[in-house]
């Protein structure tokens, strides 16, 4: 049994959550084009390493924040979101989450 | 016991020592036409059908472990047809016909056992959809029919038809599903492009791909740099990975998927069984044993770890399927990693890279397409990058134009 350490409610047995995809910035809908509608959509940082992510502790329906390694599996560090985007208020820069993000045109 | 047995018992060399179906280890060459990076079924196809139909043979396949080792191993060695898109059908039905004869070509037993496929229906909706496939693939040649519990029961009486307290409504059953030994699939094609003088070098990893001005040059290896003329990856799990070492992004997610099979027993199991519902495939192998899988991991990993809940859930499918498997033991458990895309389709062709092909996005649908991907890919490679149109629909960019082939209700519930 592997086990994820949730921010709210502790470590959990990790079936217990639901894998919500890659943290990625979302272009702006009205904005983006065809083709960067579909990266933000379709693809996914593949790099080798650690990965931000969205988790759901599924009892509790809270999503959380996870930095897991994608080869070893170790969890480094879970959070709640407000940690990323803030209280409420827009989401702060997320540049620093794209270390390999693909070029765009 | 003929008595050239004894001969070779009491001889210190090996006998096929001699005259080894590969051939020893040589030195990387400085340049080669092809580099082909994965030595899997797919990558020795590729450089068997170069060496066959287009006598290219200045290719080289570079391996980081052993030929066959990744996925060509861990699949659960399903042939079959029955998909939902006309794109789709059309292709896999190609690779059917190719492994019919396999065998022969290679001269060379790949145990190829065409005993028909049934996927198991346990809802209306998928009724509805079993009726779709069935007619697409009458439509492009393959043998694929709506039955129902009666006739299920005639083909698998060991058949438990209300597994999970799902009653079984109907069957697709497909006579052209086939199972074969999927590594004598990898060691033939390895063989027979050798033979035409492709090398092959395992424990060779490829650690950086030189892109000069839009277009591919070399790769450089843990043995030394190699120019290319083209380059072409055929590294299942990892190909996402490889892309992005060459500098492109591929929409391919990598989750592990879990197998097992048990002790030998008794034939009993003559066609492939898989459910829809309870996402398991079950096929008892020519020796015997009952190789059995499920659906990927909940969450990516690149990583080929085994996990308690998988196996869990995994034996209880199968064993509601055939319940009297609760008696059997197994023998070995193991996991692949799976280049999964968003349409459980492959991404095929051209990459943004000049003359840097892709065969990739093959997620846990690869083993059966290995025939008609060697083809199609040596087709592109030999035409210098002019995209056959049966591989046309599985490109790259069809994710830009949000031109998906979806072929997930007919892939990931059942193999």
């Amino acid at each position: 049994m592997k086990i994820l350490s949730c921010p709210l409610n502790g470590p959990r047995n990790i079936a217990e959550f639901i894998y919500g995809g890659q943290v990625k910035e979302m272009p702006d809908p009205a904005q983006a084009t065809d083709k960067q509608w579909a990266h933000y959509v379709f693809y996914e940082h593949s790099h080798i390493g650690v990965v931000r992510e969205w988790w759901m502790h599924a009892p509790s329906s809270y999503w959380f924040i996870a930095e897991r390694h994608n080869q070893s599996d170790e969890v480094l560090r879970t959070y709640d979101p407000s940690e990323l985007f803030g209280e409420g208020g827009p989401p702060l820069s997320m540049s620093e989450l794209k270390p390999d993000s693909p070029e765009v045109s | 016991m003929p008595f050239s047995l004894l001969k070779f018992g009491l001889n210190k060399d090996y006998p096929f020592e001699q005259s080894p179906d590969l051939p020893q280890p040589s030195a990387l060459k400085p340049t080669y036409d092809v580099v082909i990076i994965g030595g899997g079924g797919h990558g020795v196809a590729t450089a068997y059908y170069l060496a066959k139909h287009h006598g290219i043979t200045n290719v080289a396949v570079l391996e980081k472990a052993y030929l066959g080792g990744g996925n060509t191993a861990r699949n659960t060695a399903v042939i079959r047809s029955n998909y939902l898109t006309p794109q789709g059908v059309r292709f896999y039905t190609e690779s059917v016909r190719l492994f019919e004869r396999l065998s022969n070509e290679f001269d060379f037993n790949i145990m190829y056992s065409q005993r028909g496929q049934l996927t198991l229906a346990h809802t209306d909706a998928t009724v509805r959809a079993f009726r779709q496939r069935a007619e697409v693939n009458k439509h492009f040649g393959g043998r694929t029919e709506l039955i129902d519990p009666v006739d299920i029961s005639e083909l698998v009486p060991t058949l438990n038809l209300s597994p999970a307290g799902l009653p079984v409504l109907a069957g697709l059953w497909h006579q052209d599903g086939a199972t074969a030994r999927h590594d004598a699939v990898a060691w033939g094609y390895a063989k027979g492009a050798t033979q035409r003088g492709v090398e092959l070098h395992q424990l060779t990893e490829v650690t950086g791909i030189e892109v000069e001005a839009g277009r591919v040059t070399g790769v450089q290896t843990n043995r030394g740099r190699v120019s290319a003329g083209c380059v072409v990856q055929a590294v299942a799990g990892h190909s996402a990975a490889l892309a992005q070492l060459a500098g492109f992004q591929m929409p391919i997610v990598a989750y592990p998927l879990q197998a097992m099979v048990t002790q030998p027993v008794k034939p009993f199991l003559n066609p492939l069984v898989s459910s829809s519902a309870l996402h398991c495939y079950v096929q008892q192998t020519s020796r015997g044993e009952i190789v059995f899988g499920g659906g990927s991991d909940p969450y990516p990993l690149y990583g080929t770890r085994s996990t308690l809940d998988l196996k869990e859930s995994l034996m209880a499918s199968a064993v509601e399927m055939f319940p009297f498997m609760s008696e059997m033991r197994l023998m070995r458990q193991w996991a692949g990693i799976t280049d999964m895309t968003s349409d459980y389709s492959p991404i095929m062709g051209l990459s943004p890279i000049e003359n840097y092909y892709v065969d990739a996005g093959w997620g846990t649908w690869g083993f059966k397409a290995t025939p008609i991907s060697g083809v199609t890919m040596a087709q592109l490679i030999a035409s210098g990058g002019k995209v056959p149109e049966l591989i046309a629909p599985f490109s790259l960019d069809r994710f830009d134009a949000f031109r998906q082939v979806n072929e997930m209700g007919a892939t990931a519930a059942s193999h």
